[in-house]
């Protein structure tokens, strides 16, 4: 339970999460929709289906204006110059000593336009650590509050999104964003996700966002679409080993340690904070690493926090796991001493006093089919 | 909406005790399957042990968190539910009869009445 006295924030699709019969908890200083069905069920419809997600609580930043590439080049650590317009990329903002403040994902929309996708809980701490950086010609602004966003996943989702937008929608290719008018309103849509499949991220304005979301939802009916919650977008995430700021990310971790190499661009001329840190740490070789294991019987879940053993010496600590409803077994992922972090290695998780073998294996859990 | 059959009693933790004979059956209440969804493991306390009103004696865990359940009464516990090892997922199916935890020899029974009733406890949970 949140002990914080601030009331939590609501998406605007709020209202309909509850018609949907959503069980609604505390996520990151807002109210989200944690499962309606299922979690399961929810799991299970995005990897054979497709699923919708409410992300409206992550923040929309724009930065443009001339000199835009640079300022954005030498706060963020992939290659800014790589990207056309249209295209998209994953990218870490770090702190001076390499840490991450956040991961997110950077959209060129246009010359020398650029809209950013941080995490919910993040939202203030980035645009003061944007804002502290910002050269005199760059324009920033935070429009978090404007936009409401959801994401459509699963192996029908292309499929559910030309029924709903038209066969004349423009349809980006991985990582790509395009713009599209729905009943009147600017639609950025982005091939982009957190769940391991393919799917597209539709970001809105705010008075359309009930309308949009129950007309998908009746569009994608026929398709087996289903809402779901953060509890299903979490286990999704897992099986895919994509990383969750404030668990297997955070400032005290680099993105080398979090095995995000290439989405650092050491070899580009622009300095970022943190850059020196990481360059000695890459020649160095990190001292820990994130790596993905899997309980080898069955044996209850991993969970954060838990520790690993190898023998009696403790050599890491859990900071994501769950059941994993593709595998149907425990997953986790852990930061562990380098010299125990390749794959086949078998370690000890510590659960509640007793012992459990688990073994280190090659991420990700889950690859979609081609 | 959630079941809650008049003749038991209720933990504000979430937990049912049904008592016979001096023996108390334990369990999770319907409320309490739906807010956790998809059991995938129950640790049981161990057929001989004794457990204490209000404190931990098993663990449920759901795809999203391990939750602590608490016992409702003291004393020896005197059978386990074997079953729910090999299908946790009796705990979302029948919570109130193959679901059942743990049976427990009451040590004190004037523990039952700090419990709640059907009435108490759909209060408790607004419904």
């Amino acid at each position: 339970m949140s002990t914080s006295s601030i009331p939590l924030q609501k998406t605007a699709l709020f209202d309909a999460h509850q018609k949907l019969g959503a069980r609604i908890v505390e996520f990151g200083g807002w109210s989200m929709p944690v499962q309606y069905g299922g979690i399961v069920e929810e799991h299970k419809a995005v990897r054979e289906a497709a699923g919708v997600f409410d992300i409206s609580h992550m923040g929309e930043f724009f930065v443009e204006g001339p000199g835009t590439l640079n300022f954005l080049n030498g706060l963020l650590t992939n290659d800014v110059a790589k990207l056309g317009i249209g295209q998209g990329q994953y990218t870490l903002m770090l702190n001076e000593q390499g840490g991450v403040i956040d991961d997110l994902i950077l959209y060129r929309l246009g010359e020398e336009t650029y809209f950013l996708v941080v995490n919910a809980a993040k939202i203030d701490e980035d645009r003061a650590w944007v804002e502290k950086h910002l050269p005199s010609g760059v324009e920033f602004s935070d429009r978090s509050a404007l936009y409401s966003a959801i994401a459509l996943q699963g192996p029908k989702a292309l499929e559910i999104a030309r029924a709903f937008f038209g066969a004349g929608w423009p349809e980006p290719q991985r990582n790509e964003i395009t713009r599209y008018s729905w009943n009147c309103q600017d639609v950025l849509i982005a091939r982009t996700g957190y769940t391991g499949e393919d799917g597209v991220e539709l970001f809105f304005g705010n008075d359309v966002a009930a309308n949009f979301l129950l007309t998908l939802l009746e569009v994608g009916k026929p398709f087996g679409l289903k809402p779901c919650g953060l509890g299903a977008r979490d286990t999704l995430r897992l099986e895919a080993c994509l990383p969750l700021n404030g668990n297997d990310l955070s400032e005290k971790r680099t993105p080398l340690e979090a095995g995000l190499g290439i989405f650092v661009s050491l070899t580009k001329a622009a300095s970022f904070p943190g850059k020196e840190v990481l360059q000695k740490q890459k020649s160095e070789g990190p001292a820990e690493k994130l790596i993905a294991f899997q309980i080898k019987e069955k044996g209850p879940p991993p969970r954060p926090h838990y520790l690993l053993f190898q023998g009696a010496k403790q050599v890491g600590e859990v900071t994501s796991g769950a059941p994993s409803p593709t595998l149907g077994s425990g997953i986790g992922l852990a930061y562990v001493e380098a010299a125990c972090a390749g794959p086949g290695t078998t370690l000890e998780l510590e659960v509640r006093g007793a012992r459990v073998p688990v073994e280190v294996v090659k991420k990700p859990f889950y690859k979609r089919p081609v | 909406m959630s079941i809650i059959p008049e003749q038991l009693r209720y933990a504000a933790s979430h937990e049912w005790v049904k008592v016979e004979d001096g023996t108390g059956t334990v369990g999770i209440t319907d409320h309490a399957q739906q807010e956790l969804s998809d059991v995938v493991y129950v640790d049981l306390p161990k057929l001989g042990s004794r457990v204490a009103a209000g404190a931990v004696a098993a663990v449920v865990e759901s795809v999203k968190a391990a939750s602590d359940i608490y016992s409702p009464v003291s004393g020896e516990v005197v059978a386990i539910n074997n079953e729910l090892i090999t299908q946790p997922d009796l705990a979302n199916k029948d919570p109130y009869g193959a679901a059942w935890l743990f049976r427990v020899k009451l040590s004190n029974p004037g523990e039952l009445d700090a419990l709640k009733d059907a009435a108490g406890y759909k209060a408790q949970i607004g419904e």
